[in-house]
């Protein structure tokens, strides 16, 4: 019989569909395993996880609000710059895992797993600060120097620190005491964790952004305020003609045109490396240019050997400088390793406790059909394990306790689908079908209303999704994700199994523990063993009617019928 | 051998029972509308003059919370915590102090940083891990947890939030009247849905929870959950009366009525389905872990289950009869079934 043999072929075909969807998404994943950087076996098993967030893994979180001066909210571009210099500061700070991303348009929200430094919580939240500084001496800085460990370098406190001299301007000699001396000669860049912020008027030593250049500065001539914009392009000679190098356009303001031709015209003159300036990205050396003509235009030009991405990295953090934003501490959270844990393990319980308690009732409403049900629910579990892993690996997700609810509220969801579902292929049962047409009659009117259900779930999510900030966004991505997961299983494992089941005597039959027993589901009886035929015509109106008309409840057609009779006879 | 749902599931199926959900109307349309007013009154009117109503989490008023965790001192002794605090911040501010679980206290304070930085809430934690000796910030297995939040921050959550609950209900109005082909369902549809919205938050209000974003999440799942539901039985609604004609035996009112039935099992089985999960969550949320985010989830999705399940039966379904109803047709229908039924019975008198 093909009608039959459609549904088998059907099912065989959707089960085999998921069989490869699984294995293709755990091959995806397995190579995340392999070309993952862990160098121990544990480390990549570990990989084969989906990443925590914050409040399971432990951590400081940290939501900034990013102000320009004058209070407004910074553009996309200024806001971008920011996350960078957070992220800069972050890897500085001993956290380079730390997750940093923006949120409804002024939001920037610092994760930083682990137990960061207050030092590193205290820099990341700091306003970037942009300066120039005259150099005084510089030096290329000691790699490793024996026997001082790890910690910053001080001086004895014996060696005076007062200029034996007062200074002429920022770049007189006189201002290296015998004590910034001492400093700049034993200054180790890698030991050093400065403050982004420096006092400015004051000499200061410090490294290059690299770490291989050690300086000696003096006191700040020209503040990142002063500067108006910054461009990369290459170098034109006076004819307009190029000449293929890449060089960065600093512009000034008027109050930073005055301050840099002040230092322009001094430096110009000073014998090496007296004659260079250094721009100062917080605290740090960016770049330390040579004066070779002084200034007075306000338009300087920043060459040397730059390739077009330096250039270009070059002016976008002096344009940072050009634009100050400010942050303030809009929420600090720091969560224990201890509290995430025993949340993650609240959560695990709670979902596994859930689980069971929806088996169980599987049980006492649908018999052997809960089977499928804890199937179904296990299928779905690997899909979301696979996605969230995927997701984990290639967007840098990370599963937080928002997310872990969101899993455990769409248990119910997900089940929902499966209730819609038997309860059709019971209606179909009643109206006196056999298993096999129940479930495909069952399965064509279930699939609307899981569809259409469905979509509003995802509509939801996706809207909460797109709109919200911080924990509910990670909570409708879980949600979403699930819903989508949800009409994947239906369709390709609850359905297909059903259409499979129904061939086994066992529910054919309608075995009493099968949850599909006709006889229980009060189907028509017609006597001898014999259920209504499907579709009862039979009576007065034939077949002309309507389909609602049809499917009129079954006690209103046991009296139409007996009013038939009852006519007929009279 | 069925169950006692399936049996019934039967009768309401067949219909040898019905529970004439459509026909009172009236008085669950009386019941909503009072729990609907009790829940804006009492909370925002009432309760206020007696110092309650709604209960903002320092994630919207702004302020420092410390969790303390794994400590060994005695945890419910709350003056430990008060002393230290007061010893950073003076007398004048005074800490909400609550036992979380076996070994942990919570501290809450007004914001005790208001230039921004975190100078006061780093020296408050530094003293409260040591009256509690734990270390700062908190190692593998025991610590003192802090989190500060700026007054503003609450307020650009909430603004994020409605926000995204207005363009959510336009477009899931879309949505659904173009689903359905009519208006009407999206109309019923959706205000059952501020019907749970504004019930479950009047719960909250009530009875005091603290309103917090971890409860906003759950408040904004209810969205999903209730127009889930009133979705899956309005398309039985939708099945059961597109091809009602003249000669249907049944007028508008039943043949929704018999849908609502038809679907009632479905609605307790989910029901009963999705708050297991959620119960269990809250259980354990709140007796192993105290008040976060878990247990402010499971009890806005725990309220809002049981009230988006009551609406989509009670307010929905009968809100959509109405709206239908004074339409030509179906009062047509109506006078035309209830004529033949009343010639029916005047014809076969023997089966009344």
């Amino acid at each position: 019989m093909p009608s039959t043999v459609t549904p088998k072929r059907h099912a065989r075909r959707a089960l085999t569909g998921l069989v490869v969807i699984i294995l293709l998404g755990l091959g995806l994943n397995s190579i995340g395993v392999f070309t993952s950087t862990a160098s121990t076996f544990a480390g990549k098993a570990e990989s084969l996880l989906p990443k925590l967030g914050l409040d399971l893994a432990g951590g400081t979180q940290i939501i900034l609000a990013a102000t320009t001066e004058n209070g407004g909210n910074p553009t996309a571009d200024q806001l971008s710059q920011s996350v960078a210099i957070i992220r800069q500061r972050a890897a500085a700070g001993g956290s380079p895992d730390a997750q940093i991303s923006t949120q409804g348009g002024r939001f920037i929200n610092v994760s930083l797993p682990g137990t960061p430094s207050q030092a590193t919580i205290n820099s990341v939240r700091e306003a970037a600060r942009m300066d120039f500084r005259p150099v005084l001496l510089t030096d290329a800085a000691a790699t490793a120097s024996a026997g001082t460990g790890d910690k910053p370098y001080t001086p004895p406190a014996s060696l005076g620190n007062t200029p034996s001299a007062k200074p002429t301007n920022g770049s007189d000699l006189s201002q290296v005491t015998p004590y910034l001396q001492n400093e700049f000669d034993n200054y180790r860049c890698a030991a050093e964790n400065k403050p982004a912020q420096v006092k400015a008027s004051v000499p200061l030593v410090t490294c290059d952004n690299t770490n291989t250049q050690k300086f000696l500065l003096g006191p700040v001539e020209v503040p990142g305020t002063g500067i108006s914009g910054a461009t990369a392009g290459l170098q034109t000679t006076s004819q307009g003609a190029t000449t293929g190098t890449w060089v960065v356009n600093l512009t000034f303001n008027s109050t930073g045109t005055q301050q840099f031709a002040k230092i322009s015209e001094r430096l110009v003159g000073l014998q090496p490396p007296q004659n260079q300036f250094a721009i100062l990205l917080d605290g740090k050396v960016i770049s330390a240019p040579t004066m070779n003509a002084a200034i007075t235009n306000g338009k300087a030009e920043i060459s040397g050997s730059f390739t077009e991405d330096s250039s270009k990295e070059l002016a976008s953090q002096l344009k940072f400088g050009a634009l100050p934003v400010n942050f303030t501490v809009q929420s600090q959270n720091t969560i224990s390793a201890t509290l995430g844990s025993s949340q993650l393990l609240a959560g695990l319980i709670a979902g596994l406790i859930g689980l069971i308690l929806v088996f169980v009732y599987a049980v006492f409403q649908y018999r052997l059909l809960a089977s499928v049900v804890l199937a179904s629910l296990g299928i779905g579990a690997v899909l979301t394990f696979i996605v969230l892993d995927f997701l984990s690996w290639r967007e840098g997700y990370r599963l937080s306790l928002a997310g872990v609810t969101g899993i455990i509220v769409s248990i119910g969801i997900t089940a929902d689908s499966f209730i819609v579902y038997f309860e059709r292929i019971r209606d179909e049962l009643r109206e006196g079908r056999s298993l096999e047409g129940a479930v495909e009659t069952g399965w064509r009117r279930a699939r609307r209303t899981v569809l259409a259900s469905d979509a509003v779930n995802l509509l939801a999510a996706g809207v909460l999704f797109v709109l919200a900030v911080g924990d509910v966004q990670g909570f409708a991505l879980t949600l979403g994700l699930s819903t989508l997961i949800d009409v994947l299983v239906v369709v390709l494992f609850t359905h297909p199994m059903l259409q499979l089941l129904a061939r086994r005597p066992f529910f054919a039959e309608g075995h009493a523990f099968s949850g599909l027993d006709p006889r229980a589901l009060g189907a028509v009886y017609r006597g001898r063993g014999q259920f209504r035929a499907p579709l009862a015509a039979g009576g007065r109106e034939g077949r002309s009617v309507g389909e609602a008309q049809r499917r009129q409840t079954i006690a209103e057609r046991k009296a139409a019928d007996l009013g038939a009779d009852t006519k007929g006879r009279s | 051998m069925a169950g006692g749902l399936t049996s019934f599931g039967n009768d309401l199926y067949t219909g040898a029972r019905s529970i004439d959900f459509i026909k009172r109307r009236r008085v669950w349309y009386v019941v909503s509308g009072v729990a609907v007013v009790l829940a804006l009154v009492l909370p925002l009117l009432v309760l206020p003059a007696f110092g309650h109503g709604f209960r903002f989490g320092i994630e919207f008023t702004g302020g420092s919370q410390f969790t303390v965790n794994g400590s060994t001192k005695d945890i419910q002794n709350t003056n430990l915590a008060k002393a230290a605090v007061q010893s950073v911040t003076g007398t004048e501010v005074e800490p909400g102090v609550a036992v979380v679980g076996t070994n942990g206290v919570r501290v809450q304070t007004t914001q005790l940083d208001t230039d921004g930085s975190t100078t006061r809430s780093d020296r408050v934690a530094a003293a409260l891990g040591k009256a509690y000796d734990v270390p700062v910030p908190g190692n593998a297995t025991r610590g003192v947890s802090s989190s500060f939040v700026g007054p503003t921050w609450g307020q650009d959550i909430s603004a994020g939030a409605i926000r995204g609950l207005i363009i959510f209900l336009v477009l899931v109005a879309i949505v659904m009247a173009v689903y359905f082909r009519t208006w009407k369902m999206s109309v019923a549809g959706i205000v059952s849905l501020v019907h749970d919205l504004i019930i479950t938050a009047g719960v909250y209000g009530i009875v005091g929870f603290e309103i917090t974003p971890a409860a906003v999440i759950g408040f904004l799942t209810i969205l999903g959950y209730s127009l889930y539901d009133t979705v899956v039985v309005f398309d039985k609604i939708r099945e059961n009366t597109s091809q009602l004609s003249d000669r249907s035996t049944r007028t508008f009112a039943e043949t929704v009525n018999l849908a609502v039935n038809q679907t009632l099992v479905r609605s307790i089985n989910t029901s009963i389905v999705g708050l297991l999960p959620i119960a269990s969550i809250l259980f354990i949320g709140t007796t192993l872990l105290g008040a976060g985010t878990l247990r402010d989830i499971s009890l806005a999705l725990f309220i809002g289950i049981i009230v988006g399940t009551y609406s989509t039966i009670f307010v929905a379904a009968p809100l959509y009869t109405d709206l239908r109803s004074t339409e030509p047709a179906i009062k047509l229908q109506t006078r035309r079934v209830l004529d033949a039924r009343r010639n029916q019975a005047v014809e076969a008198p023997v089966r009344a």
